[in-house]
């Protein structure tokens, strides 16, 4: 039964190095493989093994364009070749390719999880340096619940399938399992590389670090939380608030953004939403298929009369068919889904960056009422002075750069809609002629028969 | 001993036609009913024109069913089987609720009516019935009383076949004709077969269904982002993408009406015309020979008790019971003889109808496949170069 996964993609060196970084888990590994007879199957030989990685390079192409124009600058290359997944944790390698000189080696790699990257992301948000850009937003963490409950569900209904049904619904579910654990690669790949293609935060630290850095970030990330505290963060949690509150920004450029901004979350918040129901549906029409199919083999099976080339090909078409229909839900997913969730995490950075403006305007507007009230008194006028100088100097900082990344961000939005919408519609067509040639195809041997 | 079936070639091609259209009668209440305006287009003789449309309801056709019914199944014709009644979804149409679901029932309801009168048409001895012809060609037609749901008829008609159902399982048949055992135990197969093909289909409708839903919600969901988007290029393609969703889940809709009507449909037909049960009949009328031939051999041991009895009039009498239940005897044989032959010719006629009623929906069903995806072909392709317009 398949009670966990391990999926293992092979790197591009040599798969024994993999075992030997993970220990424990190579250990794991073997037991597993001996329990489950389904590993068998997944026990990859060479060939197959290479076929995974090629069709994840291909795949990893088209993911990409999520965010388009990353990884591009040799000084700095990143990737994710390989993951391991234990349960539901997953294990990324992260590979640099580096020309510069901060780093003590040209090329590395290092184990890290998700919560590793999840602190990575939180430390670029606290670092008051950084107030004034779009911080790549924080990939998701690794959701498999979704094949897990239907696996259950699966095994559940066990009794009530042929064997060759059984086979084909479980085979479907793994590739379910595996399309979900490329996904998450993937999105954890393009959160660095947004970080490596930017001038500033490809200088950061803590990047270094979380790149290099060859023991485990666990302790480090355990003191990060305690010295942060989530300041930023929980004051983000009221920011809706500060920006709806309805004051209107002087900056004719910034006041526009805030509106759009505002409106555009919550549409592509609900597309998402309608746009993943709409590929959950697809995927349950092409499982329908499989079942349809089985039994209509079964029938032609038992069948002496002129029906049972009919049932036969019939059957065998549908099964063609379900591979295509799954193939369609699971590139909509890819070109539709998958950019329309990234681009509202991505709008909701482009928030923040409109928040903690907001934060500086009203510090920078205290500090006015402050160097008013010190002249009233005339007391620490020069403070007061400098305060209101050093907020103005923030201020004016901000909202440059802002302007700046607001401007580039629509610029890249853009781009990517584009290549995803171009992209969805050329597979939609080949699949749908590819459809269409596999049904042409039968009923014209159907109507010699 | 094995009965050739010799009876020449069932003719294949239609002789009557029957087409069914819906029509309200607008009364208010639960006194309100459905009419269905029945058309027939033949160049039999046996009618006496060539097209002619009548009115009929719904228990009318259940009253056509049911004298069929009594007349031929019991030596052994597969009679086609009645739509079944469904009290909620009639009792909407009755209300006079005028959404979607019950007019998707009404057209069910048609849809499955003319499918029934064809199946009762394209049966040779059945086309002949004077009761048929009558259900055709009369302006009127005496009332079916007897059909109503919850009637006294109609409990009465349950608990028979509940005995019956009893009875079958309490006659254990001698089965000399390998052709027979063979036929049921096929019959029972493809049954079973069929129910879960035909649960899988239902399922696949309501798949597709609820995809056409998500796909309609999806595409006012992109409206309102390209509404919002403030590149014009992208708010246009957005709504573009939004026209073409909607278009496809009018597609994904016409889908689900196919895979309902044309495949789901006929799936449930033929487990109703399987479970019919004809091979009961058979096991009924063998008992009923049997009983007699126990009856007969009881009235010649009585008989031979009252030779050495001095009793004239009672020998008399059970010489002449024994007469009578000889002829039974005679009677049941030839019953089961008559019923084992039909039962073979129906059952032969049943393949070929089987085998042809599959092959033209097969290819009918992935023709409107094909429809589909030249469809989604389209407009897609018409998408394209609005996907490419933004610059």
């Amino acid at each position: 039964m398949f009670s966990s996964a391990l999926l293992l993609l092979p790197p591009r060196s040599s798969f024994l190095q993999q075992r030997k970084i993970k220990g424990k888990v190579a250990a794991k590994i073997k037991t597993e493989r001996r329990e489950s007879p389904r590993s068998l199957t997944h026990r990859p030989t060479r060939s197959s093994a290479a076929m995974t990685s090629i069709s994840q390079d291909a795949d990893r192409e088209k993911m990409r364009s999520v965010s388009v124009d990353l990884n591009n600058d040799s000084s700095l290359l990143i990737d994710i070749p390989d993951a391991l997944c234990e349960r539901d944790k997953v294990k990324f390698t992260v590979h640099t390719k580096t020309t510069l000189n901060s780093f003590q080696k040209p090329e590395f790699s290092v184990p890290r999880q998700h919560e590793d990257f999840i602190w990575l992301h939180d430390t670029l948000v606290e670092t008051e340096e950084y107030a004034g850009l779009i911080i790549p937003p924080a990939p998701p963490k690794p959701d498999f619940e979704g094949p897990r409950e239907k696996m259950h569900k699966l095994g559940e209904g066990e009794s009530t399938m042929t064997k060759e049904e059984y086979a084909k619904m479980k085979q479907e579910l793994e590739a379910e399992y595996l399309a979900v654990f490329k996904k998450t690669v993937q999105v954890h790949e393009i959160f660095l590389q947004r970080l490596s293609s930017h001038p500033v935060f490809s200088k950061d630290r803590n990047f270094q670090i979380f790149l290099e850095y060859d023991q485990d970030l666990s302790v480090r990330r355990k003191n990060a939380k305690e010295f942060f505290g989530g300041f930023f963060k929980n004051m983000v949690k009221s920011a809706d608030e500060v920006l709806i509150s309805g004051i209107k920004d002087v900056d004719e450029f910034f006041e526009q953004e805030k509106t759009f901004l505002l409106d555009y979350f919550s549409k592509i918040k609900d597309a998402t939403a309608k746009a993943e129901k709409m590929t959950r549906s697809h995927k349950n029409v092409a499982d329908d298929y499989i079942h349809i199919s089985a039994t209509v083999s079964n029938i032609g099976a038992e069948d002496n009369t002129a029906l049972k080339t009919h049932l036969e090909k019939f059957s065998e078409l549908l099964e063609k068919l379900r591979k295509v229909e799954g193939r369609v839900a699971s590139d909509q997913e890819l070109k539709l889904t998958e950019l329309l969730r990234y681009y509202m995490r991505d709008i909701q950075a482009a928030k923040d960056l409109l928040y903690r403006r907001a934060r500086a305007l009203a510090d920078y507007e205290n500090s006015n009422k402050a160097l008013d009230k010190a002249r009233l008194k005339s007391k620490d006028i020069p403070q007061a002075e400098e305060n209101q100088r050093q907020c103005l100097q923030k201020f004016d900082k901000l909202s440059e750069s802002g302007k700046q990344e607001l401007t580039s961000f629509k610029g890249r939005r853009v781009v990517a809609f584009r290549k995803n919408l171009i992209e969805m519609a050329e597979l939609e067509i080949k699949h749908a002629k590819n459809s269409t040639a596999l049904l042409q195809g039968c009923i014209e041997m159907l109507k010699v028969n | 001993m094995l009965i050739k079936n010799c009876e020449p070639l069932v003719r294949a091609h239609i002789e009557a036609q029957v087409s069914l259209s819906a029509q309200t009668i607008a009364c208010d209440g639960m006194n309100a009913y459905m009419a269905y305006k029945v058309t027939t287009k033949t160049s039999l003789n046996l009618f006496n024109r060539n097209e002619f449309t009548v009115k009929r309801r719904f228990s009318d056709f259940l009253g056509l069913h049911s004298k069929l019914a009594s007349k031929y199944l019991h030596i052994g014709y597969i009679v086609p089987p009645a739509p079944e009644k469904s009290i909620v979804g009639m009792t909407k149409v009755k209300v006079g609720k005028e959404d979607l679901s019950s007019a998707e029932f009404v057209e069910k309801r048609r849809s499955a009516l003319e499918r029934y009168l064809m199946r009762t048409v394209n049966h040779p001895a059945l086309l002949k019935d004077p009761d048929v012809i009558q259900f055709l060609e009369s302006t009127e037609l005496p009332r079916a009383v007897s059909t109503q749901a919850l009637s006294g008829a109609g409990i009465l008609r349950m608990v028979n076949k509940a005995a019956e159902a009893v009875n079958k399982m309490t006659i254990k048949m001698n089965e000399s004709d390998a052709w027979f055992e063979e036929k049921q135990q096929q019959f029972e197969n493809l049954d079973v077969q069929l129910r879960k093909l035909h649960a899988s289909v239902e399922s696949l409708v309501c798949h597709r269904k609820e995809l056409s839903v998500n796909t309609a919600s999806f595409a006012k969901s992109a409206a309102m982002l390209g509404n919002s988007e403030d590149h014009t290029a992208l708010s246009r393609a957005l709504s573009q993408l939004a026209e073409v969703e909607e278009k496809i889940d009018q597609l994904h809709q016409e889908q689900a009406y196919a895979d309902f009507y044309l495949f789901s449909e006929l799936l449930g037909d033929y487990v109703r015309l399987i479970t019919a049960g004809v091979f009961d009949h058979r096991m009924k009328t063998w008992s009923k020979w049997q009983d007699a031939q126990v009856m007969l051999q009881r009235k010649r041991e009585a008989e031979a008790k009252l030779q050495y009895a001095n009793k004239p009039d009672k020998l008399q009498q059970a010489k002449e019971e024994i007469k009578e239940w000889e002829a039974k005897v005679q009677q049941g044989e030839r019953d089961f003889e008559q019923i084992s032959k039909n039962i073979r010719r129906e059952v032969g006629r049943f393949e070929k109808q089987r085998v042809k009623d599959f092959k033209v929906v097969i290819i009918k069903y992935l023709e409107s496949l094909v429809h589909t995806q030249q469809q989604l072909i389209k407009y897609w392709e018409a998408f394209l170069p609005e996907a490419k317009a933004i610059a």
